[in-house]
């Protein structure tokens, strides 16, 4: 398969103080689903924005997914809150994602309408944020990221404030939209259970401070996965484990 | 009409039976404190005279100009001091020198510098209103969520001033627009005040109806002053609401 993006010896760490992230090196290929789990405060929020060109590495590069092209962003984060304009509608808030792409009004209020169709929301347009369940308002930020048709979208634990059971709902829902618009994923999580029913890679992050790639593994399992499978249970032992040798050796919080 | 709207009146009319009585029972002589009861005529004579439309315009015609560029000049330096933190260093003593003075300490360079004029009125209440709207602005733009800016630039919308109008301005609206609404109240202090120095409006002719001891004139002036802040707050407040809709 092809690859997406390259990521290639980041280092990333604030002003003068200790490296955060000491080395990040992945290759993500196309259409691929990629976990990143690690102990709060290991650097997984930094890395994302360092992806997404928010913030200058001190160190290594991420490789540009296409040449460069006015209808499409790069790369799209999703955010752990949904970070919704309050005093913008929802197709407000998804068209903000458009605004500096070069489309012409038309084209942007039907790309705005088709991911909002795509999360089953387009009925809620014309409503205002605080009108929205925190699930729905989650949709809408999944919804104003694929609107863009990033390369490689980016997520940060954008499921963890919500209740179990749209937890659940939520995940399927993503799996159905990245079948759905071919796009190439990378999901940070601490729930070893998310990571492991989710993605195809699983790459755990440990060391503070200067964390570093401690494991790299594939989660091979068959699509749909049945949280109740014994290969399931397998895999999330797997994580943990080698997420409580991180903890044992000190490292972690 | 419910409890409270009946408390509201009661508490009115016992105020001004009060008052009436005061000066009708002689415990104290009507020039000095004239009857409500007196006022009706006392507003009809300036009426017929033509003197209450002229002053009350012309006041209006201050208040609104000095208002205007006053509110647009504090929220915009206010704004700009919060975005560029250059601007804000730069501006931080004046300002430390310059606040404290108050709008009417400045009457005399007004008079000096415009002549008893109608710029020398908008120039103190420009003063008035100035520092109140700056601070307010000030603050509610360095208070923007960080956040927001981040999920700004996350979509492109890079550097301040892609991120005044979607961002900055309407986070901020909430906080700009309270002081805004105090510097409703403070720009008709300013008016008046600018007139007691004989710059025809509502000032100037308190002033004139003092100095022949008609305090009734001076009551109906005071309560035309009253009516006209009243009505500019019930105004601004609903348009506010408008502006502000998106709120809960
Ligand atoms: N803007 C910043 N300035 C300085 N330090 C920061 C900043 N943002 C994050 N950090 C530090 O970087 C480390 C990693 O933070 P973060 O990426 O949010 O961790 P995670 O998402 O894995 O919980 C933390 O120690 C945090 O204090
Ligand atoms: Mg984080």
């Amino acid at each position: 398969m092809a690859t997406v993006v390259d990521i290639a010896g980041l280092a990333i760490g604030f002003d003068n103080g200790p490296p955060v992230l000491a080395d990040f090196t992945a290759s993500l290929e196309a259409r691929s689903f990629t976990a990143i789990v690690g102990p709060s405060g290991v650097g997984k929020s930094t890395l994302l924005r360092v992806i997404a060109g928010l913030l200058a590495p001190r160190e290594g590069t991420v490789s540009a997914p296409f040449e460069p092209d006015p209808g499409r962003r790069p790369f799209a984060l999703v955010f752990q809150e949904a970070r919704l304009l309050p005093w913008r509608s929802i197709l407000g808030n998804v068209l903000f994602g458009l605004e500096r792409l070069h489309l012409s009004a038309g084209e942007r209020r039907h790309r705005a309408f088709e991911v909002l169709e795509l999360v089953g929301l387009a009925d809620y347009a014309h409503r205002w944020p605080y009108q929205l369940s925190g699930g729905q308002r989650q949709r809408i930020n999944l919804a104003r990221a694929l609107a863009v048709h990033p390369a490689l979208l980016l997520l940060d634990e954008p499921f963890s404030a919500l209740d179990a059971i749209t937890r659940h709902t939520l995940q399927g829902e993503l799996l159905r939209l990245w079948h759905a618009t071919h796009t190439t994923i990378l999901f940070v999580t601490h729930d070893l259970d998310e990571a492991v029913y989710l993605a195809d890679r699983v790459i755990v992050l440990g060391g503070q401070p200067g964390a570093r790639i401690i494991r790299d593994f594939l989660v091979p399992l068959a699509r749909p996965r049945d949280r109740g499978s014994v290969g399931f249970a397998d895999h999330v032992h797997q994580l943990r484990s080698a997420l409580s040798d991180i903890m044992a050796g000190g490292e972690g919080i | 009409m419910n409890r409270r709207g009946w408390l509201a009146a009661a508490g009115l009319a016992t105020f001004l039976l009060g008052w009436e009585a005061v000066p009708r029972l002689g415990l104290v002589p009507a020039l000095l404190l004239p009857p409500p009861s007196s006022l009706p005529a006392a507003f009809w004579r300036e009426i017929t005279g033509g003197w209450w439309l002229d002053a009350t315009l012309h006041s209006l015609g201050h208040y609104t100009m000095g208002l205007l560029l006053g509110t647009g000049l504090g929220v915009a330096l206010g704004v700009a001091a919060a975005l560029w933190n250059d601007l804000d260093r730069f501006l931080s003593w004046v300002i430390r020198l310059l606040r404290p003075v108050p709008g009417l300490a400045w009457v005399p360079f007004a008079i000096v510098w415009f002549g008893i004029s109608e710029a020398a009125a908008t120039f103190i209440i420009v003063i008035g209103v100035l520092w109140i709207n700056f601070y307010a602005s000030y603050g509610a733009a360095r208070a923007v969520d960080k956040d927001l800016i981040e999920l700004a630039e996350a979509f492109g919308h890079k550097g301040v001033w892609r991120q005044l109008v979607p961002i900055v301005l309407p986070a901020s609206a909430s906080g700009i627009l309270a002081g805004v609404r105090t510097g409703l109240g403070q720009a008709w202090m300013a008016v008046v005040a600018a007139e007691l120095f004989g710059i025809p409006g509502l000032g100037q002719r308190m002033m004139q109806a003092s100095s022949l001891l008609a305090t009734d004139v001076v009551v109906v002036y005071m309560i035309t002053i009253a009516v006209c802040y009243g009505l500019t707050d019930i105004v601004f407040v609903w348009l506010r609401d408008r502006i502000l809709s998106w709120q809960r």
